[in-house]
């Protein structure tokens, strides 16, 4: 650009000689026609017409006058808006808090729910569930799997995984590790390919097939350097050798929380669960599957649900009612927050809109001081077109330069906006500031640009030339006024329903927090704990002294107060039910007849360690144990559910999985299982007790290698952690301590995505007052400021201060109230989309509603008040010299 | 104010695009001595307007049917002296039978009758 503008430079430099020439010789030709020099000078002039206009017409000629006055507009624009740092920062911080936020939430938004999953075909890709009579997506038995396998017509491939823990041992210090429990062709569904290796093979996942594993890419940089050698080395799980067969890439990411930090697979056959080939069994099962090319989800499901009802036919026992559920992967992984993100973008939005009006203000009350030079500008010859053109360039190089700063704000914020969320946003991998987003600022940048850049350019472009100059820059502006009173309105109505619905999320939070659980969650530590390896071809009475006497150890360690063994379903953490049926009514012929409860495995102490009321009859004591005769527990909604009316103590349940026959000894109070949000929604909510002890041999045996603990305390959770791990390492360097958590953890994690939504909307409301009010405090200080002689000329003729006072706020409520009310209707018909999100308050709550609404008014009322009273001090005989 | 001007231009850019190079064929001349030939040879009745002049010559320059080049006056000024190129005669050429083409259809419809009388 340089060389064309030196030679711009000569260019004009001639052009003006050019003209100057023109005119010495048009006066030279009148002079030596007999006029004086001066007459001569002045009507050469007149004649040849205004110069600047010529020179800008004839650069016009030159063809580069657009670039040209781009980058006279920039100059310009830079200049002005240098000379008004305060202006200035404001505008650009405003913006870039705006259109930070949301390409901090776009990109979320983006990463989630708008690109594809990273597989080929994703489209193809379902999510695989067995439904069941009172379950619409169950888990999936390994029999049925294998027929759906076999027997379906429109999978291209189908896979089931479960998740497992895993003892590593014999690669440093014995450690436990996430795994999962994968049909052979899992990865080839997805189209993930290994990093090195291979995935299984055909017939690899069948029971009794020889044990391979798949190891994750952090296991093998973590125990195997990252070398090639690992394949085909023995890992040690469990007690048993597996063979590497492959590595599976850290990019690899489900997106569901189940498969977060998984570092090893193994195929399904390998589990030595020995229900595992029971076809009544679902064992946690979930499946993928991927259509064959061209098929719908409603042709899969057709296809799906005829395979289903032959295996009933065939199986009645086990498959009446069940049926296959299938849903779009993608769906399944990010159904949940879609929701959640699209109210938040909706918010964000509106506090980019409040942004872009408060900058609209500023530039309008701008464009006003400016009056008089765009009068002159007009007069120097510049068009009205070219007016508006510099404003919007001035008002583009605001949002531009704020949209970059938004752009370094995001990179920080969505990643801090991530972390607040404790269970993690599914595909939170998949969030990044790409092309897509790069775009997505730009476009709202350019748009706010031009958004609050028209406003005052347009007002700006009908004026009267005229007028404005003998107004003396004042500007009659009642429009103008008009203009900064309706931004003003709407940045309150906006500010107003974002207050709202932060503060039905924070009245949500607050319920939830409220809600008793069941069971007093302070104090109280869960973590696992897994026997050495040499226990896993123990017997049963074997486990059963080792788990006794990590359970005396742990009771011995200093600042415990009670310890419980658990097994089965853990409150808010994990669930495991059990079938049952009463003695006294007739035998069940097959599963479908029995009933459904969840089902904990607990010792004497657990009362005591989780805080649950008895309300009748007793706990478990130490002599209920292996050798004394089975016995039970049952919680409140278990005993009015199955013996309404009746007392339940004395009397016998059949739990087929549990050792059969037991009397119902006690009643305790409900637990929240399923979470202080849904439990009371649940369809199965009964919960019975089992002691730990009287766990039957088979499922004894499988509780070597991971039974729960849980301690409650009265130390620092740290501290008492720290001793309870050297405590196990007491008993040997092979039991493994892991997932240690407490209670309170669990809990505040089950409320993660309230806590966000709230945390989040919350600061989306609190930066939508902060620009409300500080747009009205801006409104009304110009208003004050250009009714300065008016205001005098009211005092000078006895008006009082009060008077004054009264006039500038009763304006600024005006505008506030007029804001208020469009803000509470639009508020009623929008607040219903976030019902969802809610928790024991409508979504049009009153009191939310009220105590919003006069927090937003007394805001605006101290922001009119700080120019209101500057009002009330000024001196009539000053404010009538002004000027 | 600006919009009168590139009305003008509007108006007379084929005419005094016309009028400027039917000038530079008696020989080079700058802006001044343009303007003064057109009204002298229009008998004092085409004034031509500055802000028409300028922007058309240096328009008629950029498509090269103009050329200039600075020279110094017999006034010892120096002086933009603008001059026919090859191209800007073959235009003056199609310009010239353009306009007299657009002349008589003008003169018959203004004088229908005249015209029929006459042939």
């Amino acid at each position: 650009m340089t060389f064309s503008f030196r030679h711009r430079r000569k260019r004009e430099q001639e052009l003006d000689e050019e003209l100057r020439s023109h005119l010495r010789m048009a006066e030279r030709d009148r002079h030596e026609r007999g006029e004086t020099l001066e007459q001569a000078h002045n009507a050469a002039r007149r004649e040849f017409g205004n110069v600047s206009l010529i020179k800008q017409v004839t650069r016009e000629v030159w063809g580069w006058a657009s670039v040209e006055r781009l980058m006279q507009d920039l100059r310009y624009g830079i200049r002005m808006l240098a000379k008004l740092p305060g202006f200035t920062t404001v505008a650009i911080l405003t913006l870039a808090l705006g259109i930070g936020a949301n390409t901090a939430l776009f990109s979320v938004v983006n990463g989630v729910l708008l690109k594809p999953l990273p597989y080929p075909h994703p489209e193809q890709l379902v999510w695989l569930a067995e439904s069941k009579p009172n379950f619409d997506t169950g888990s999936i038995s390994f029999p049925n799997f294998r027929d759906w396998q076999k027997d379906n017509r429109t999978f291209s491939g189908m896979a089931i995984s479960r998740g497992y823990s895993f003892n590593l041992t014999g690669q440093g210090e014995a450690e436990q590790l996430r795994g999962r429990f994968i049909s052979f062709d899992f990865f080839s569904v997805l189209g993930v390919n290994p990093l090195i290796g291979r995935g299984f093979a055909l017939h690899e996942d069948d029971i009794g097939a020889a044990p391979l594993a798949m190891i994750s890419e952090a296991l093998w940089r973590r125990k195997f350097d990252g070398s090639p050698e690992a394949l085909g080395k023995n890992l040690n799980l469990d007690g048993m050798g597996y063979t590497i067969v492959g590595v599976v890439p850290s990019s690899f990411d489900l997106g569901f929380a189940s498969f977060r930090d998984i570092e090893v697979y193994v195929p399904v056959g390998q589990w030595s669960n020995p229900i595992l080939p029971r076809r009544g069994a679902g064992l946690g099962f979930h499946g993928i599957g991927r259509l064959k090319p061209g098929v719908t989800i409603e042709q899969a499901r057709a296809d799906m649900s005829r395979v289903s009802s032959s295996l009933a036919a065939a199986y009645p026992d086990t498959n009446t009612g069940i049926g296959a559920a299938l849903r779009p992967l993608k769906q399944t992984m990010v159904g949940e927050v879609s929701k959640l993100l699209l109210v938040l973008l909706a918010a964000v939005a509106f506090v980019l809109l409040i942004a872009c009006v408060n900058v609209a203000n500023l530039m309008l009350a701008r464009a006003t001081a400016r009056t008089r030079e765009f009068a002159i500008r007009t007069v120097m010859g510049a068009g009205q077109a070219r007016l508006v053109r510099q404003l919007l360039t001035e008002s583009l190089l605001l949002a531009l330069t704020g949209g970059a700063l938004g752009l370094l704000l995001a990179g920080w914020g969505t990643q801090t906006a991530l972390r607040l969320l404790a269970q993690g946003m599914p595909r939170a991998g998949d969030v990044r500031l790409d092309a897509r987003v790069l775009l997505f600022t730009a476009a709202i940048s350019v748009g706010c640009g031009i958004f609050f850049g028209l406003a005052p350019a347009l007002k700006t472009g009908a004026r009267n030339l005229h007028d404005t100059l003998k107004e003396g820059g004042r500007g009659a502006s009642g429009l103008r006024h008009r203009a900064q009173g309706i931004f003003v309105v709407v940045e309150m109505a906006m500010a107003l329903i974002l207050l709202i619905s932060a503060g039905l999320m924070v009245r949500s939070l607050t319920a939830l927090w409220h809600i008793n659980p069941g069971f007093d969650s302070h104090d109280v530590l869960t973590f696992g704990v897994a026997l050495p390896p040499s226990m896993r071809n123990a017997n049963a009475a074997g486990i059963r002294a080792a788990l006794r006497n990590v359970d005396e150890q742990l009771k011995t360690v200093p600042g415990v107060r009670a310890v419980s063994l658990s097994w089965g379903a853990m409150p808010l953490a994990s669930d495991d039910e059990d079938l049952f049926w009463i003695e006294g009514k007739p035998k069940p012929e097959t599963d479908n007849d029995m009933s459904w409860s969840l089902s904990y495995v607990v010792e004497e102490d657990y009362l005591k360690v989780m805080g649950i009321p008895l309300e009748r009859g007793r706990f478990f004591t130490p002599l209920d144990s292996e050798n004394s005769s089975h016995v039970i527990v049952v919680d409140d909604v278990f005993a009015r559910k199955y013996f309404p009316d009746q007392d339940p103590i004395g009397r016998h349940i059949f739990i087929p999985n549990k050792g059969g026959r037991a009397e119902i000894v006690g009643v305790v109070g409900h637990v929240k299982q399923w979470g202080l949000v849904s439990d009371d929604t649940e369809s199965l909510r009964a919960e019975l007790y089992v002691p730990y002890m009287q766990l039957p041999d088979a499922a004894m045996q499988l509780s070597w290698n991971g039974t729960g603990v849980m301690v409650r305390y009265d130390q620092n959770a740290t501290a008492i952690g720290y001793s309870l791990r050297s405590a196990i390492k007491g008993i040997s360097g092979e039991h493994v301590m892991s997932r240690t958590q407490t209670m309170e953890q669990i809990i505040s994690d089950s409320l993660a995505s309230q806590r966000f939504s709230m945390t989040v909307l919350g600061s989306f409301a609190f930066l939508a007052l902060l620009l409300a009010s500080g747009g009205i405090y801006g409104v009304v200080s110009y208003l004050v400021g250009q009714r300065t002689q008016e205001i005098g000329v009211r005092v000078a003729l006895g008006a009082h201060r009060s008077d004054v006072l009264r006039m500038i706020l009763g304006d600024g409520m005006k505008m506030t109230l007029a804001g208020v009310a469009i803000g509470l209707a639009a508020a009623f018909g929008l607040t219903h989309l976030m019902a969802s999100l809610l928790f024991g308050v409508s979504a049009t709550d009153p009191t939310t509603f009220a105590i919003v609404t006069v927090l937003l008014v007394l805001v605006a009322l101290t922001a009119c008040y700080l120019p209101a009273r500057r009002a009330t001090r000024i001196d009539p005989m000053v404010a009538l010299r002004y000027e | 104010m600006r919009r009168l001007y590139q009305d003008r231009i509007e108006l007379l850019q084929g005419t005094l695009d016309l009028l400027i190079l039917q000038t530079l064929r008696w020989g080079p001349r700058h802006g001044y001595g343009i303007s003064l030939a057109i009204r002298a040879t229009s008998h004092e009745v085409l004034q031509v307007d500055t802000g028409s002049l300028y922007p058309a010559l240096h328009r008629l320059e950029r498509q090269k049917w103009i050329a200039a080049e600075w020279k110094v006056s017999e006034n010892k000024q120096r002086v933009r002296v603008y001059r026919l190129t090859a191209s800007g005669k073959k235009q003056l050429e199609s310009e010239r039978s353009r306009w007299e083409r657009i002349s008589d259809a003008i003169a018959e419809v203004l004088n229908p009758a005249k015209t029929e009388n006459e042939t």
